[in-house]
């Protein structure tokens, strides 16, 4: 593509469906990314209000009706199918989520769309393997929304051993064709998240502009190169336990299987190495989001560049180092649980820089409160209430009551659905203008801001009493006590929902106002590369070469 | 952008992501590492209650300090009622002591048997440690036949220089026994996922503990 950029002009350009299914092009294949992460955050948007349906009152409300609908069942195996059914929906709305919604968002839509742009690179350095990193995740998805359609274990759909897939549910108790598609899912997700990073950590480090040396790229590319590391060394072993898992189950191998010498506790061990860095592979690139947009509408340089670059190294390195903090009930010697309890609690240094830099940034700043800039602060404002969650439930003391109850589902639920998505609508309306031309309506973008925010916090919230006052996770009824908060909880679920839909009607209505936004709506606090540039940028970009001050 | 540059280039890429290539194919490898590393891991340390086999026949020493052994025995797909003869009993810790179990195969063909084993609290099987055990080997019981099986151990009187259990006054050991020919696989078909049924509900009737 390096040769091509040169001497290939914009009428090369091919049209129609093969631009499409054959691009090479970075912003198309960013474009592709953006739009799938839509439709799989919708849909696993939908099992998520489904869960909150269910659990607006005590006792079964809506799942035996979908398993009669869906699968068919009649009586008293319409109700025990109904439960395995909300099982599944937990399950595929966390795998949906992670692999098919914030990934592809901010590793392949964002990240694809602006890293190359960022850095002054003309495309990705190998972008035939772009094209095939994101063809791998339509047939991913699909074969996990099939998984939800064939039996698992007796009398049961769909991967009922939530995203974690822990054995022997998921050897001996699910026998059914279910979790091997779930687990090739996870593996077609998998290859095209890894060929991904190979591409990002050869652009960033082979394709950068002259005098873009690593101490001047910008933070969303410092981001996205920590990640695509992250990616490189924890998505491997993820692999391995779920291959394991996979021969466990058909060809008789024995790597979790008791009786003949293996230990189910392993896969725990695998599963969380690779889980754990997982959820900063989830936030880091939002991190870096978050950076530009603070700095932008502050219109001054981000505070402390260097501090912020290596404090997500710092996170990077010492997330790998921490992840039976997932496992404290397993049985850990009191020494082990110690290590892990400080090890864990040290990331809250690193993330403490960033939160403060942010802080920093804005202080004595002139900021103006425009769309982007809301979402960064909802980001910044919710996220350390996640953060602080988090070192709670760090103490291995305190986690010995809170482990599996709403109190966790509260706590990753404000650091990734809120958090991680509250950046990526940040990224959204901020680079929305620069990828399609157009200015979406800030007053639609406002809504979308407080409708959401009302919403998710009181979907949210209230989760903490409940899991304080001992409410189990991954149960489809719970006692009479706990109804109050869990109607409050699931009203925050349908508030969320017209959220949703208020964010497509913008998109829809700034494609159909066409309100052109020109090269740089943003003003002089937006300084990163892509902002020289027209709105939208041309096919090929940079065949001049930026100047880097 | 000369032709030059970009074929350099081109080479370096490939460099960057044929490392790239290699550090995931290694980290596969560690995560299948992991395997028999992880198992090396619990029988050194008695991590996860893995219990020792001891290479002495007796501790070194007896404190003057009691600890009850309680018993437990569990099947798993296995047609035999097993059992331990006593509960519990009460020793003193360094103390060498014989327990018993008992084995009666239930079904109307020889069954092979194997015996995984477990001790609770889990920090304790480190300091657990057998002399001689029937879970040491298979065993196989002809229709009907009812064999005694005996197990040799004593408590490490280290056990008392820990944290965690110098104040502990019981530890439970579990055998589990299941049958020795191969499984199927599971998920092989829906057939099989009835009968595997079937087979957990014999397992219930039959739990010896």
């Amino acid at each position: 593509m390096a040769e091509a950029a040169a001497h290939d002009h914009d009428d090369h350009r091919p049209h129609g469906w093969v631009r499409w299914v054959y691009s090479t092009n970075h912003k198309d294949i960013g474009t592709l990314y953006l739009i799938f992460a839509i439709i799989a955050g919708v849909i696993g948007g939908a099992l998520s209000v489904a869960i909150r349906m269910e659990l607006q009152e005590p006792g079964i409300q809506i799942f035996s009706g979908l398993a009669q609908m869906v699968y068919g069942m009649q009586g008293d195996a319409a109700i025990d199918g109904g439960k395995s059914m909300y099982n599944a929906f937990g399950a595929a709305h966390g795998l949906i989520m992670i692999f098919f919604m914030v990934m592809p968002a901010l590793i392949g839509g964002f990240a694809n769309w602006m890293v190359p742009i960022m850095i002054g690179a003309p495309d990705m350095a190998f972008p035939r393997m772009n094209n095939i990193s994101f063809w791998l995740l339509p047939p991913a998805f699909i074969l996990l929304l099939s998984s939800m359609f064939v039996p698992s274990a007796p009398g049961a759909f769909g991967v009922g051993g939530g995203w974690t897939i822990y054995p022997p549910l998921s050897t001996s108790g699910q026998p059914g064709p279910a979790m091997d598609l779930a687990i090739l899912s996870i593996h077609i997700a998998g290859a095209s998240s890894i060929l991904g990073a190979i591409n990002f950590i050869t652009t960033i480090f082979n394709m950068r502009a002259p005098g873009m040396t690593l101490h001047k790229m910008p933070l969303f590319a410092w981001a996205v190169l920590i990640t695509a590391f992250l990616l490189l060394l924890s998505l491997p072993v993820l692999a391995g336990g779920i291959t394991m898992l996979l021969t466990d189950r058909n060809f008789g191998t024995a790597f979790f299987v008791p009786d003949q010498g293996g230990d189910p506790l392993l896969f725990q061990h695998l599963f969380w190495f690779f889980g754990h860095p997982e959820v900063y592979i989830l936030i880091l690139p939002g991190f870096g989001i978050i950076s530009h947009i603070v700095s932008t509408f502050s219109k001054k340089p981000v505070f402390g560049y260097l501090g912020m670059a290596y404090a997500m190294v710092a996170i990077g390195a010492v997330g790998f180092i921490v992840w039976a903090h997932h496992m404290y009930t397993t049985g850990l010697s009191l020494d082990t649980q110690r290590y892990f309890v400080f090890a864990t609690m040290v990331i809250a240094v690193p993330t403490g820089v960033k939160i403060f830099s942010w802080i920093a940034t804005m202080w004595g700043g002139s900021i103006s409160f425009k769309p982007p800039m809301l979402w960064a602060l909802g980001f910044i404002f919710l996220f350390t209430i996640g953060g602080v969650t988090g070192v709670q439930l760090a103490n291995a003391g305190l986690d010995r009551s809170l482990h599996d109850t709403y109190f966790v589902i509260a706590h990753f639920h404000y650091v990734l659905s809120l958090g991680a998505v509250f950046a990526i609508f940040a990224g959204w309306y901020y680079w929305f203008p620069k990828m399609t031309g157009y200015m979406y309506s800030p007053v639609i973008a406002n809504t979308h801001f407080w409708v959401t925010f009302v919403g998710v916090n009181l979907i949210f919230f209230p989760q903490h009493f409940l899991g304080l006052a001992g409410m189990p996770r991954r149960t489809v009824d719970y006692p009479d006590a706990f109804a109050g908060w869990n109607m409050v909880s699931s009203y925050g679920s349908y508030i969320s929902a017209v959220g949703v839909a208020i964010f497509l009607y913008g998109v829809f209505e700034a494609f159909q106002k066409k309100r052109v936004a020109g090269a740089n709506p943003w003003g002089e606090g937006a300084t990163t590369l892509e902002w020289q540039l027209p709105s939208p940028p041309p096919f090929h970009q940079w065949e001049q070469l930026p100047k880097i001050k | 952008m000369g032709g030059e540059l970009s074929k350099s280039r081109k080479l370096n890429n490939g460099i960057v992501a044929a490392v790239c290539l290699a550090f995931f194919t290694g980290m596969v490898g560690m995560a299948y590492a992991a395997v028999p590393l992880y198992k090396m891991f619990c029988q050194v340390t008695g991590y996860g209650g893995t219990t020792q086999r001891a290479e002495k026949q007796y501790a070194g020493r007896v404190l003057d300090r009691d600890i009850t052994i309680r018993f437990d025995a569990n099947t798993n797909g296995i047609p035999w009622q097993f059992e331990p003869v006593a509960r519990s009993v009460t020793i003193k810790i360094g103390e060498t002591t014989q327990a018993h179990y008992s084995a009666t195969n239930k079904f109307d063909r020889p069954i092979t048997g194997r015996a995984s084993f477990n001790v609770q609290p889990e920090m304790a099987g480190a300091y657990f440690n057998k002399v001689e055990c029937f879970c040491f080997t298979d065993t196989t019981l002809k229709p009907g036949e009812t064999l005694d099986m005996p197990v040799v151990f004593y408590v490490d009187p280290d056990i008392v220089n820990v944290p965690e259990l110098k104040d502990l006054k019981t530890i439970t050991l579990s055998y589990t026994m299941f049958p020795v020919e191969k499984k199927q696989p599971v998920a092989s078909s829906a057939p099989a996922a009835g009968s595997s049924t079937n087979k957990v509900s014999d397992t219930e009737a039959s739990l010896g503990g």
